[in-house]
């Protein structure tokens, strides 16, 4: 018997709340299928179950908020894969939520603090972020108070004071409270990214003009709903530059941890502001065509915000696309635990020099921005040039 | 069909497609992607149900000739079986 615990959706996710179970006590679920509706930062999301089990008891209810890594519900695997706890723990510690320091008006009654078992880096912190240590409980050696306790409860302040927020709303401002919560997410990972991310960044200027040709043609031919668009393009290269570069395809927990799977997340801009970042997985095993189809399947749930756990949580590196008519070149700043962002700029025509010509040609600005722990800036460069490659012979796509 | 109903149809796509905008209050010569924020992916989704709605296949090569609500119902009438 194992815990189904709530899954960490992502480095800024602390917390979910059971909206609704869709399996109930002795059903039979196999990997993939929906087990609950979780309410969280990024909306209504599905929460899927890794293995084949039958559900032995549901331990919380609807309505329930639980913090991530907590026990939702008690399965009985039935082929005997211990595989299932490893992955769910291993995400689940691999991704820490992230504490951002926010000074909030409190009466800060440091004053009991000798009697209180507490570390000093804890005891630091807890006064620098006004917290009343009197009121934690330890988690440490002999209950003393550790710098998780305090971290965990700044967090819990900076989430008060956002509910409190998202409370006094109706329904119809619902959109504009999950535009709210979304802005905290966003804010919340890229400080931490911003903090603890050495970054370095590359820009290669591409030439798009054969990749274009090809996908001109191919959508000549096609019925409208089949066209495709150049993104769908930019990701199986990216996907298969990666195959070549896996260094950049990997997350870090104390030591670059290269992925097998190439899940790409792509960047979704929300109309009322905010990102979400949904995976593509296996982007490597997938056609152009197929690829495309997974945009259209997941950008217009991505914008709605109703996208399932593991689209949100398997990313192994991200890829942002500025669009037509707009910057012409992104230096992104990198999701964490992930150790790279692509960055492409608006198509657009240029001046472009090759074999001592002159001409107009449409060109993109790839940049990657790389974590400088993981990897140096050799292997962005090789990413860059291999990417560079595929887009230049774009029949082998 | 009339302009005008064209007109409705075109109000009613963009409307779908960015909610939070009032497309109907679009100027004639303004570009409708840059000022209700439509991107790619959004845009082909506009081609797409024009094509359901009024049956016409809008080649991707003449994109660039219905950048504005003028030229679009221009392109949409002219070419009108």
């Amino acid at each position: 018997m194992i815990e189904f615990v709530m899954p960490s959706l992502g480095a800024d996710m602390e917390d979910g709340t059971l909206v609704e179970w869709r399996k109930k006590k002795g059903d039979t679920v196999k990997r993939g299928d929906i087990i609950a509706e979780v309410e969280t930062q990024k909306g209504l999301i599905e929460i899927e179950i890794f293995d084949e089990a039958v559900i032995e008891k549901l331990l919380i209810g609807p309505g329930t908020k639980v913090p991530v890594g907590s026990p939702l519900a008690l399965i009985n695997p039935i082929h005997d894969k211990a595989e299932t706890i490893v992955t769910t723990t291993a995400k689940k510690d691999l991704i820490h939520p992230i504490i951002e320091k926010e000074k909030t008006p409190a009466s800060p009654t440091v004053s009991s603090d000798d009697r209180i078992k507490i570390s000093p880096l804890a005891k630091r912190i807890a006064t620098e972020n006004n917290i009343d240590t009197s009121t934690l409980s330890g988690s440490g050696e002999n209950g003393a108070i550790t710098k998780e306790d305090v971290e965990k409860s700044i967090a819990k302040k900076l989430k008060g004071a956002l509910s409190q927020e998202a409370l006094g709303t109706t329904t119809e401002d619902e959109t504009a409270s999950a535009s709210i919560s979304i802005r905290a997410a966003v804010a919340a990972a890229m400080s931490k990214s911003n903090r603890e991310i050495p970054h370095y960044y590359l820009e290669k200027t591409i030439d798009m003009t054969k990749a274009l040709v090809l996908m001109n043609k191919a959508n000549k031919e096609r019925p409208v709903k089949q066209r495709l668009l150049p993104a769908a393009l930019l990701i199986r290269a990216v996907a298969l530059s990666l195959q070549e570069v896996p260094e950049l395809n990997a997350l870090w927990d104390n030591g670059l941890q290269i992925r097998s799977d190439i899940n790409i997340g792509f960047v979704v801009s929300l109309r009322k502001g905010g990102i979400i970042v949904p995976a593509i997985p296996a982007a490597n095993l997938k056609t152009i065509d197929e690829i495309m189809s997974a945009l259209n399947d997941i950008i217009p749930r991505a914008k709605a915000l109703k996208l399932r756990s593991s689209e949100l949580s398997d990313s192994t590196i991200t890829m942002t696309s500025i669009g037509e008519g707009g910057a012409d070149s992104v230096y992104g700043i990198i999701y964490p635990p992930q150790v790279a962002i692509i960055g492409f700029g608006n198509i657009s025509e240029q001046p472009f020099a090759e074999n001592g010509m002159l001409g107009v040609r449409p060109i993109v600005r790839v940049t990657v921005s790389a974590d400088h722990r993981a990897t140096d800036g050799l292997i962005g460069s090789r990413f860059l040039t291999a990417l560079n490659r595929h887009l230049q012979n774009p029949a082998s796509l | 069909m009339k302009k005008e109903e064209i007109e409705k149809i075109i109000f009613s796509i963009l409307k779908q497609i960015a909610p939070d905008t009032e497309p109907s209050e679009l100027a004639l010569d303004e570009n409708i992607k840059e000022t209700l924020g439509i991107d790619s992916f959004d845009f082909l989704q506009f081609i797409i149900t024009l094509d359901e709605k009024l049956n016409r296949e809008i080649p991707e090569q003449d994109y660039g000739k219905i950048t504005t609500m003028s030229s679009l119902i221009n392109y949409l009438t002219q070419n009108m079986k």
